[in-house]
């Protein structure tokens, strides 16, 4: 195995060695940050997300709970877990509740809905970014439900991907996933169909102010 | 050693293959419209983004800066990797890798493994080696399950099954699953595709994968899927075992800045994919506890080697080159008689076989260049093209051809000789010649007038008729 | 001014119309034309086809043959493409400093005719008359090799009297490729049909381009399926005049 790995190093070696060309700078003129007033920058996230096939909701700091609530109810949603972390005042109000803590209760799989949070949202791709921090559950917990309910914090929203990145500066070996939309599939006559694997719906709840 | 891509050792020529599948109407039909979608979707989102340009000039850079400092790359990944909690493995072939990956399996006693979409192990023939181990393993990603329930082969390197339309894929599907009333939606196929695997995902305790991008910086992996199949197999089972080509290591994890933004638009035509996980070794309490990583050479550094060739490891997987190329667009897949198809896999697979097999590849273009034009890592495909056609040439033996060629480029060399041969061309095609046209040549060039008339040398020459005009105009 | 033409081997055997066409145009418009029979053939088809050695020589000859010119021009996009982007890279494989430093001097001399026209000449209208219904098929060269862009359509806008119609999915390459018409005789063959079929689309009687190499290809099904259609060099268009000659 060590001899592998020996072997294989010497080989790369070699094979670098044999002539380059001068060794250039980077460049990196892609644009780093956008430009767009933060008005825009939601309106363009939401009709992303739109055409993804989620589903937008907002909402007032004030009334998240309700927002959600009122969603649930919507969609008859029987089964809702919610991450360690999240915020306790967006808590619906609502008796299918199960706090990831107690899914000893009931498997995973058998739970309807998630409820999260998020780190950033990316507006020019439509994508909500989790780091699976406080708030936004372990990575099964947005995965197996078939609905996941994201709350979003209109200051959360950037408008590039390099500025998600800057957002994501202090968590790089965070487990992160980027999330576009429900579960979906082109490999059909390349279309885009919603749902396979994953959640079938995704519901996003935009916070205002 | 044993470098493997695929069956492609064993594979017929790309001629003789496109051959029988320029017959096949159902199957050109499908892969006209499914390349016409994506290349349409393509357009939209590339078009909409002002700076892809420069994105392109960062994504071939990066690539070029990572290969120039491989071996310090894979070290730093390495150290990160198993810091974080992961074992690395070494492989110098296919057999190697698969031997690692089936003595993992076995030793955690699976039977069974769910595996995402990766090109590495169908290069390395993962699947027939687990199988002849008796375990068996259950493709997840829908198009990769369309092959395998169809018992065919991947025909394009980001959506497998391109070569199917619904009807066909509902066959395949009501055959395999059982289900002879499914219907051939495809919200239907999905579904069915949904129940077949739920059950799987949260029963096997051991997932096979690739991945897209591994970082260097801090030891992650980044894997970009749409059906979520990938995120249960990278979240649920206790262990996980990736395979990676050694090309696919980045510096940084900020360079996703810039993957991340090419990969999706080429691939799918998409703004972003529905999913991209990004992951460092072991997590405690989420996903599994075990993570292995197989790093594979398998004729890469052959490649590598090849300062002429070597932006062939820049490629990142996308599969527009196979959209846009009209060769593949005839053809589909198949013809190219490797798990890689298309433009880019008409300069790969030569190359990792050492240029020892797949010769009739690099002459599986018309150098049209539009290949180039849509890669996202600008990989300049048609000049490596005929770069392998030089050295294909160069290890060749004599032949009609290349007699031909060398005759015709000593014609050229002489302006005398050249006008010599214009005027003997003249008499030689008289023989040819029927109502004004050429329309039956004999040998190869009996390929020509197979489908198209050819006019006969004219009676003056352009030269000639200039020397006639000078003359005359004393 | 004085253009010196390099014909190209093809279109000096077997479409020497194009030339003449070429060498008529630029007098009406008042330069002067030579032509150094020295030449032959930049060795593009040696070089794509892999015979990479062959074609050194080639470039050699044609470095020598237009060391002195100091315009040139070529009616063929993918004999400037093969200058333009193979020329350097083989002169410097070759490790002749000289000729590598030749090439680059040589290399901004070197026009395609629409980049002639339209760039070193200023031109759109070149006073030509031409009555029919034609669709231009932009050659892959032509396309992504030389960038022309619009520059032939330019051109053509201000012949008198033509019916300029759209050809679909332009961008699309015909199948020609060189040799590999020959060597993926079927595949090309089926390319072929597709830019048939976007030709006859059109209705148009003539089919042109700057590039006579895929021209024959398209004629010769064209031909063969006797639709009637014609192919004809853009410098033809071009150079006609309405006065027959
Ligand atoms: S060669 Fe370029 S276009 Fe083709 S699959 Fe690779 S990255 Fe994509």
């Amino acid at each position: 195995m060590a001899e592998t790995r020996e072997l294989m190093l010497a080989r790369i070696r070699e094979a670098i060695a044999v002539q380059h060309g001068p060794e250039l700078p980077l460049p990196r003129d892609y644009e780093r940050q956008g430009s767009l007033s933060a008005e825009a920058r939601v309106e363009t996230l939401l009709d992303r997300l739109r055409e993804y096939d989620a589903q937008i909701y907002e909402a007032s700091s004030e009334n998240v709970a309700t927002t959600v609530t009122n969603l649930c109810r919507q969609r008859q949603v029987k089964s809702l877990v919610v991450p360690e972390g999240f915020p306790a005042e967006w808590l619906p109000a609502f008796g299918g509740m199960i706090p990831e803590g107690e899914l000893d209760r009931k498997p995973l799989s058998e739970i309807e809905a998630v409820l999260t949070t998020c780190t950033v949202a990316i507006a020019h791709t439509g994508s909500l970014v989790l780091r699976h921090g406080p708030g936004e559950g372990t990575r099964r917990l947005t995965l197996l439900p078939d609905l996941h309910i994201c709350i979003v914090r209109e200051e959360q929203v950037v408008e590039t991907v390099p500025e998600a990145f800057d957002a994501l500066r202090e968590y790089v070996t965070a487990p992160i996933t980027f999330i576009s939309g429900p579960s979906a599939t082109a490999d059909i006559e390349m279309t885009r169909i919603r749902g396979v694997h994953g959640p079938r719906y995704l519901d996003v709840v935009l916070v205002r102010g | 050693m044993s470098i493997r891509v695929g069956e492609s050792a064993s594979a017929p020529s790309f001629q003789q293959a496109a051959l029988a599948l320029l017959d096949d109407t159902q199957l050109r039909r499908n892969v006209r419209h499914a390349t016409d979608v994506i290349t349409r979707k393509r357009g939209l989102v590339v078009g909409e983004q002002a700076d892809w340009q420069a994105l392109r000039d960062a994504g071939s850079a990066i690539k070029r800066h990572t290969l120039r400092h491989l071996d310090e790359y894979l070290l730093q990944f390495e150290q990160a990797f198993t810091a974080a909690g992961g074992h690395v493995h070494w492989a110098t072939d296919a057999d190697e890798a698969n031997r690692i990956i089936v003595g993992l399996v076995k030793q955690h006693g699976g039977k069974e493994v769910i595996k995402i979409k990766t090109m590495t192990s169908d290069e390395i023939g993962l699947n027939p080696a687990l199988e002849a181990a008796g375990i068996h393993p259950h493709e997840t990603d829908l198009a990769d399950m369309i092959v395998q329930l169809g018992a065919d082969k991947p025909s394009h390197i980001v959506v497998p099954a391109l070569h199917k339309n619904r009807q066909q894929v509902r066959e395949i599907f009501a055959r395999a699953m059982n289900l002879p009333d499914l219907g051939d939606r495809p919200e239907d196929l999905t579904a069915a595709a949904r129940r077949y695997l739920r059950e799987k995902f949260l029963k096997v305790k051991i997932g096979v994968s690739g991945a897209n991008f591994l970082i260097a910086e801090t030891g992650g992996v980044c894997i970009v899927e749409s059906e979520g199949n990938g995120r249960m197999c990278l979240t649920l089972p206790e262990v996980l075992v990736a395979v990676a080509g050694i090309e696919k290591v980045i510096p940084r994890f900020a360079d996703l800045e810039v993957m991340l933004q090419l990969l999706p638009r080429s691939a799918t035509g998409e703004r972003m994919n529905p999913y991209n996980s990004i992951w460092t070794g072991v997590h405690e309490g989420d996903g599994p506890r075990e993570f292995h990583l197989v790093l594979l050479d398998n004729g890469r550094t052959k490649v590598l080697a090849n300062p002429e060739a070597r932006e062939t490891l820049h490629c990142i997987r996308c599969g527009a080159c196979l959209n846009t190329c009209p060769v593949y667009r005839q053809t589909g897949g198949h013809a190219y008689g490797s798990i890689y198809a298309g433009p880019i896999g008409a300069i790969l697979t030569p190359q990792l076989h050492g240029m020892q097999h797949s010769q009739s590849l690099p002459y599986a273009s018309s150098l049209c260049g539009a290949c180039y034009e849509v890669c996202p890592v600008k990989i300049n495909i048609p000049e490596v093209l005929v770069h392998l056609r030089g050295k294909i040439v160069e290890e060749q033996s004599a032949n009609v051809e290349s007699v031909a060629m060398k005759a015709m480029a000593m014609v050229f060399r002489s302006p005398r000789r050249f006008e010599a041969a214009q005027r003997l061309g003249r008499i030689g095609q008289w023989p040819f010649i029927s109502g004004g046209w050429i329309r039956n040549l004999p040998g190869m060039l009996g390929n020509w007038t197979a489908v198209r008339d050819l006019k006969p040398m004219p009676q003056q020459s352009f030269r000639e008729w200039w020397k006639q005009r000078e003359k005359s105009n004393g | 001014m004085q253009i010196t033409l390099f014909i190209t081997c093809y279109n000096d055997t077997l479409f020497p119309e194009t030339g003449i066409s070429v060498v008529r145009l630029l007098e009406r418009l008042g330069h002067e034309v030579v032509f150094p029979l020295a030449q032959t053939c930049c060795g593009q088809m040696h070089y794509n086809t892999g015979y990479q050695q062959e074609a050194l020589p080639l470039m050699r000859q044609f470095v020598e043959t237009f060391r002195n010119a100091e315009t040139i021009c070529i009616p063929s996009s993918s004999c400037v493409a093969m200058i333009r982007d193979h020329y350097p890279k083989m002169a410097e494989a070759s490790g002749d400093a000289a000729l590598a430093e030749e090439v680059a001097a040589l290399l901004p001399r070197v026009f395609e005719l629409t980049e002639l026209l339209t760039d070193k000449l200023g031109l759109e209208d070149v006073g030509a008359y031409y009555p029919h219904r034609v669709t231009y098929h932009a050659s892959c060269h032509s396309l992504r090799g030389l960038q022309l862009g619009d520059r032939p359509l330019r051109l053509l806008r201000k012949v008198r009297g033509i019916d300029l119609v759209e050809l679909a999915n332009i961008d699309q390459c015909c199948g020609f490729g060189g040799t590999f018409a020959v060597k993926n005789g079927e595949v090309s063959a089926a390319m072929l049909a597709e830019k048939m079929r976007c030709v006859e689309n059109t209705g148009a009687e003539i089919c042109t381009a700057v590039d006579n190499s895929c021209l024959m290809h398209i004629f010769g099904g064209l031909h063969r399926q006797r639709t009637g259609i014609r192919t004809v060099h853009l410098a033809e268009i071009l150079a006609s005049d309405g006065s027959g000659a």
